[in-house]
């Protein structure tokens, strides 16, 4: 190990001493930005408190782009390079949902808490972070609120930054409120999709022997289970959610199904597709039903080695925090980075519960390792202890 | 009257989007010297009181520092809301230690007045611990009057603004006890105190000069008793009210209500009988005063409401022929 790594390493102890500090704004910032709904495409109230954040603290080229990304520069002292650090703003919840959040001793309590409303916070909260730690970098920081990061939106906001942005970007951060430890270096390839199963009006229920769509949507999801997933390189099918009907005894007429397929081998998201294709039309074809697949979002798999420079250093850091790494491919903001060959690696700050329910909750106390574990990651790329 | 009345709503009725700047607040409490205390009263509130103290010290004493000390004074809970408080830094204190030679009364108002003797701002800041939105509007709303102007003495919150509303126009106003039983006793015996569009929230800001004046019911008749007694000393240009926008709280049950209209209606007989008007009845006045909004803009709505009486029916000849009544 350097002597430049370890000096930043045996910063941490303290730094996570100091940032006790810190509590009650970062906490703030998490249940403000917590409680503005923030659905994807939805995002421009918590970007618009994130710019006012960057406007308090005295940030440049504050700003919000076309596509709803919100942005400002913490200066370097040498200002050549840039260092993104970013966290998507949207959520999966809808504006309906009640998102009071509540908070405990030791945890809060409330829809988003963790994915990604901490994260957001640690942005919004990074520029004090680093003025209490008195700590500079020679490299600018960009800090970003990403849009339209989740589900339909299709990481729009981070493809938009990065096919628009002129700034030389040497390395990114990104940053999920939870789990601490995480270490994503990957991305997998992967594919969303809907699949729905429309029967026609005028169905001629008892030809076919079919009763309704419920039944033709459950013998597609049978098939897709029997396909040959391999277990190394590692590839899933999620079956995400499943929707159709109305009530106990009228067949309904649609049905419709979310699903991903991930995987880290390079072309087996597309033997997959193929394959489902394959018996979408089969099933339509024997049913007289109309089966149609839609592609919402797909990703190229691709990745940092496992002896990159960052990575080492980033299981360094975590090492120093006595937290073993939880290495999890991710198909956030990430694989973006990745796929432009922009070094980068995701990180969670604190453990979390529930994820993605209402009753979402996150830990208060292991942020301030999660927030030391940043730090330390950003000062390893400013030393240029990451480049490879 | 109506006049006066909307007068004072175009000077003294304020929206806190008006007060946005806390950096341009907090330099002019300085230039004036003032002092600021924040009061949080507390009964069984363990899930809303950890998230106010974080907002509250994080944005109004952390990073602008317009409130320069801030305690939760509690009537004796039963849960972790002294401990969840205290987890987040805030001075805690149980009513029941404070001045313990004058004895310890159980009630929200004992702790506002208990406040006065504990705290040491020149203005105080009550805000309830139930509010699930917790903003940090809902004191820089309801203080800044008080910095910017030193004739008002007394701000009150009130709550407008639906998130969807179909018209331009919308009728707008209080609780359930206030347009039931607050605001029809003032529209009878004072009609100037209509103007108050929530005079029973418990978001206000005051001055010590005036606090230390005036008596404290503990129990529910503590904020109707403040507002007659200060329009009795100082008139309505003491006070100001701040449109808070939304405020989502817990909601309480029609015998709750009950009880707390029987506890105000005390309070607001004895202020009767005390300003010596139980026995001089003014003469009642038929208008009653409500209120509607425009955006930004209140004005009153009055209506004439006559109980006219008609007397029994067996007084009326025709009756009395039609049905064969002779005596």
């Amino acid at each position: 190990m350097s002597k430049a790594l370890e000096s930043v390493l045996n910063k941490i102890p303290t730094h996570e001493a100091k940032l006790q500090s810190i509590r009650e704004i970062l906490l703030a910032n998490a249940l403000m930005l917590g409680e503005i709904p923030s659905p994807t495409y939805s995002e421009e109230e918590r970007i618009t408190f994130l710019g006012n954040r960057f406007t308090e603290d005295g940030l440049q080229n504050i700003s919000i782009d076309e596509a709803g990304n919100g942005m400002a520069i913490v200066p370097g002292t040498q200002g050549k390079r840039n260092i993104l650090v970013c966290a998507h703003a949207d959520t999966v919840f809808s504006k309906s949902v009640d998102h009071a959040m509540s908070v405990g001793p030791t945890s809060i309590m409330g829809p988003g808490i963790g994915d990604n409303s901490l994260g957001l916070a640690a942005i919004a909260t990074l520029p004090e972070i680093l003025k209490r730690l008195k700590i500079t970098f020679k490299d600018n920081l960009i800090l970003m609120g990403c849009s339209r990061s989740l589900g339909h939106g299709d990481l729009g906001g981070i493809r938009f930054f990065l096919d628009n942005n002129t700034l030389p970007t040497r390395a990114g951060v990104c940053i999920e409120g939870i789990q601490l430890g995480r270490l994503s270096y990957s991305a997998l390839g992967m594919l969303r999709g809907e699949i729905s199963v429309e029967v026609p009006n005028v169905y001629d229920w008892s030809s076919f022997g079919a009763t309704g769509a419920v039944p033709i949507l459950s013998s597609i999801i049978q098939r897709i289970l029997q396909l040959p997933v391999p277990m190394e390189p590692k590839t899933r099918i999620l079956f995400g959610s499943i929707a159709s009907g109305t009530s106990y005894g009228t067949q309904p007429t649609s049905a419709n199904l979310r699903f991903e397929i991930r995987s880290e081998q390079t072309g087996m998201v597309a033997h997959l597709r193929t394959q489902i294709e394959d018996i979408i039309g089969e099933i339509a074809g024997g049913s007289d039903t109309t089966i149609k697949l839609s592609v919402i979002a797909q990703r190229k798999p691709g990745g940092l080695p496992y002896g990159h420079p960052m990575v080492r250093s980033m299981r360094s850091i975590l090492n120093k925090l006595d937290l073993k790494p939880h290495v999890e491919p991710s198909v956030g903001e990430l694989s973006e980075l990745i796929n432009r060959n922009i070094p980068a690696v995701t990180l969670g700050l604190t453990n979390g519960y529930n994820k993605n329910e209402f009753n979402e909750s996150i830990d208060i106390q292991p942020t301030f390792s999660g927030i030391a574990q940043l730090v330390a990651l950003l000062q390893s790329i400013d030393k240029g202890l990451c480049d490879e | 009257m109506s006049d006066k009345i909307n007068r004072w709503l175009e000077t003294n009725t304020f929206h806190h989007g008006e007060f946005w700047d806390i950096l341009k607040l907090v330099k002019m409490k300085e230039e004036k010297g003032l002092k600021i205390s924040l009061c949080i009263p507390t009964l069984n509130e363990e899930k809303t009181i950890g998230k106010e103290i974080v907002i509250f010290r994080s944005e109004l004493m952390e990073r602008y520092p317009l409130i320069d000390e801030f305690a939760v004074i509690d009537s004796g809970s039963s849960d972790k809301t002294l401990e969840v408080a205290a987890s987040f830094g805030a001075d805690t204190y149980s009513a029941a230690d404070i001045l313990p030679e004058v004895g310890d009364k159980r009630g929200k108002g004992e702790n506002l007045w208990k406040a006065i003797y504990q705290l040491k701002g020149d203005i105080i800041v009550y805000v309830d611990a139930d509010i699930k939105n917790i903003h940090p509007r809902f004191v820089t709303g309801i203080v800044a009057p008080l910095i910017h102007n030193e004739t008002i003495k007394y701000c009150k919150a009130f709550y407008d603004r639906p998130m969807a509303y179909s018209s331009g126009i919308r009728a707008s106003g209080g609780g359930r006890v206030t347009e039931i039983l607050i605001r029809p006793l003032f529209s009878l015996f004072f009609p100037e105190l209509t103007s108050l569009i929530q005079p029973l929230s418990g978001e206000f800001a005051v001055r010590r000069e005036v606090l230390e004046k005036i008596p404290f019911p503990i129990g529910y008749g503590v904020e109707t008793a403040h507002i007659l007694d200060v329009y009795k000393e100082w008139g309505l240009e003491a006070f100001a009210q701040c449109d808070l926008d939304q405020r989502i709280h817990r909601n309480q049950s029609t015998n709750a209500l009950g009880k707390m209209s029987f506890g105000i209606l005390q309070t607001f007989i004895n202020r009767l009988k005390s300003y010596g008007m139980v026995d001089r009845l003014p003469e009642l006045s038929t208008i009653y005063r409500q209120f509607q909004a425009e955006g930004n803009r209140y004005e009153q709505l009055t209506r004439e409401i006559v109980e006219y009486e008609r007397p029994p029916m067996i007084t009326i000849p025709a009756y009395r022929k039609k049905y064969g009544i002779k005596e």
